[in-house]
């Protein structure tokens, strides 16, 4: 490749080395998996621990909570070694985590039915919930942030920055609040209670209701379940959005001055081309990175969003297995939970690297 | 025949009281090389970008026109400007490093303005891309149009940027210091494949530098800008025999000198600065604040 003026032995040696970068990139990229997976792993037995000699060692007794009132103390006994809770906690625990291992989350207390059948039958219910909210929130925000670039400078930019200040400041169960009074009591339109309305014939087979209703065309169950969703899903959307909004709109802004987005305006685009094919590919790695950070904090606020609308997911759960002090359904769901984050935010560094080239040459 | 007319343009911050281009008018003829000469600050970007469309949001035009073909691209709405500076005109930017898209591939920056705005089909705007990359002397063009630009050297990408100013085939282009941002050794080479293309394609160009050396070689006719006013609008030769303003007299003597390297520099003197800043001043006496 002579053209660029480089001496043949120079032209040599550069290709050598970009080839030799290329695979060192490649390993460094494999080995940063590896220890990402070990991180993980470590995370979750921490996750574990933690909670496994928390709600051991916070007063509350689930065996009281079970029996009624004048148990004899033989009774007492006998619940409580059938259930294990004589052992010390760190028999417990390596009981406990050798189940986990083969898939045996242990029984709940309350409803005797086990761990794993119950988590698994509710987390649809809250995913769907969350990615719902999710894509609420990407639409509302980034459609915000385009319009802000748009109209910079203005006061349209203003009233979305206001707006978005606003949103943010609000905490999710509050939005969810405002939302019940407008859209369920002055004017309405959406179910408040629920996941589906109860009277309804569901021919699931699966727990995914939105998605099921979907794939076998029921598009009236379908719009019961959205209706039932729209609210919840709206209000942990909310102030996810202004984040975006935020974030996404500064970076765009500044990526707006650079040099190949006057380069690009040159060629004739229209104002939008330039924002959403020049300036955005490259805006939005940070917004993708704080968005599955702030996706995490989503899913933990599905607890008390599901609480406030009598929505039948993990949430809801979490917080009845905690009143019970259901004690290996709460290991379970807090796994779960954990699970979740911790795949989130390793999907989150994956697609980091494949949208932008220059991570993935390494 | 002039291509690009500009008459008595002047623009300043908006909301400020002095002007950054005074009264500016210059002409490109059809096919020929203009420069725009002047040190830091004179204004000569300025020009380009107003050319272009390109001004910051902070500037505003406040007069004078700017005529495309006849058409003064101030009158249009800001679509029509758009799409006539988008199939006409041209941007050879100043530093390659940062002018290509870094998350995109270098095919479709070149041929995404062929099929949008021109609206050729993509086959066409392709085969066009590998053409154009040939003429600035890239032979694997087909790689190159899958590479990435962190993948490329600043010397291919600065010739990637001169092709895809001419892939659409336009009547000017404004080369806004092309070469400032590169290696020595790589300059000459650029500087001469600029003139090249241009010779090939008969482009009107307007060349902003501050390399007098550079006018020399590659300029028809040239305009000297002090304070964001012409101070000489002449043509290269009698330029170089004997500049008529004090300014550019001097601008001409402080250009070092390859024959004799060890020569102390001359700056601009005082004098002529001052001289210079009383004619800007001067100029400023029939402008009215708006």
């Amino acid at each position: 490749m002579p053209p660029h003026g480089y001496s043949p032995s120079g032209a040599v040696l550069n290709e050598w080395a970009r080839g030799d970068l290329a695979v060192t990139g490649q390993m460094q990229l494999f080995g940063r998996f590896l220890v990402r997976l070990m991180t993980t792993a470590i995370t979750l037995l921490g996750v574990a621990v933690i909670v496994f000699v928390v709600i051991r060692v916070v007063p509350g007794n689930p065996i009281a909570m079970m029996l009624p009132p004048g148990a004899t103390e033989a009774d007492i006994a006998t619940l409580t070694a059938l259930y294990g809770l004589d052992k010390s906690i760190f028999q417990q625990f390596v009981i406990w985590a050798g189940g986990v291992l083969q898939g045996d989350f242990g029984m709940s207390i309350t409803t005797r039915q086990p761990v794993l059948a119950l988590v698994m039958g509710r987390l649809p219910a809250t995913l769907e919930l969350s990615v719902m909210a999710l894509v609420m929130a990407v639409f509302l925000g980034g459609a915000a942030a385009l319009g802000g670039t748009l109209r910079r400078g203005t006061r349209t930019e203003g009233a979305i920055d206001v707006g978005a200040g606003m949103a943010l400041s609000v905490p999710d169960f509050l939005w969810g609040l405002v939302l019940i009074l407008i859209f369920g009591v002055l004017w309405p339109v959406f179910h408040i209670s629920g996941r589906v309305t109860p009277s309804l014939d569901l021919p699931f087979s699966s727990n995914f209701y939105l998605f099921e209703s979907l794939l076998r065309f029921r598009f009236d169950l379908w719009a019961d379940i959205v209706s039932h969703m729209f609210l919840p899903a709206l209000a942990l959307a909310i102030p996810l959005a202004a984040i975006i909004a935020q974030l996404l709109k500064q970076s765009l802004k500044e990526t707006m001055h650079l040099d190949y987005v006057t380069l690009a305006r040159t060629k004739g685009y229209s104002e939008i081309h330039v924002i959403t094919r020049e300036a955005l590919p490259n805006a939005i790695l940070p917004t993708l990175t704080l968005v599955g950070v702030q996706f995490t904090f989503l899913i933990g606020g599905t607890v008390i969003i599901e609480r406030l609308f009598s929505y039948e997911g993990l949430g809801n759960m979490a917080i009845d297995a905690v009143i019970n002090r259901d004690l290996p359904l709460i290991q379970g769901i807090v796994i779960l939970f954990a699970v979740i984050f911790t795949g989130v935010n390793l999907l989150v560094d994956l697609s980091y690297a494949l949208l932008n080239p220059r991570l993935r040459h390494g | 025949m002039s291509y690009l007319q500009i008459r008595h343009l002047s623009a300043r911050l908006v909301g400020a009281k002095d002007r950054l281009l005074r009264d500016v008018s210059l002409t490109v003829e059809r096919g020929q090389v203009h420069g725009l000469v002047g040190e830091s600050g004179a204004g000569k970007s300025m020009i380009g970008k107003a050319v272009l469309g390109i001004l910051p949001q902070s500037v505003e035009i406040v007069e004078g026109s700017i005529e495309l073909d006849g058409v003064d691209l101030l009158q249009l709405s800001a679509a029509e400007r758009r799409r006539r500076i988008g199939a006409h005109c041209a941007l050879i930017p100043q530093d390659p490093l940062t002018a290509l898209n870094p998350s995109r591939r270098i095919g479709p920056q070149i041929t995404d303005r062929l099929v949008q705005i021109l609206g050729w089909d993509r086959t066409r705007a392709e085969t066009r891309a590998v053409q154009i990359l040939g003429e600035v002397q890239i032979e694997d063009a087909a790689r190159v149009l899958r590479s990435y630009p962190h993948e490329l050297s600043g010397g291919m990408r600065q010739r990637i940027l001169i092709a895809s100013a001419f892939a659409a085939e336009p009547k000017l282009i404004v080369a806004d210091e092309p070469t400032t941002a590169l290696d020595v050794t790589v300059q000459k080479q650029i500087l001469k494949l600029i003139a090249q293309m241009q010779a090939r394609h008969g482009t009107a160009l307007l060349f902003v530098t501050h390399d007098l050396g550079v006018v020399s070689k590659v300029c028809r006719s040239l305009s000297v800008l002090y304070g964001g006013m012409v101070v000489e609008d002449t043509a290269v030769r009698p330029f170089f025999a004997g500049p008529q303003h004090p300014y550019a007299r001097a601008l001409l003597a402080a250009t070092p000198k390859y024959t004799d390297p060890l020569a102390s520099l001359q700056p601009v003197p005082d004098a002529v600065i001052a001289q210079v800043r009383q004619e800007v001043k001067a100029s400023d006496k029939g402008w009215f604040h708006v």
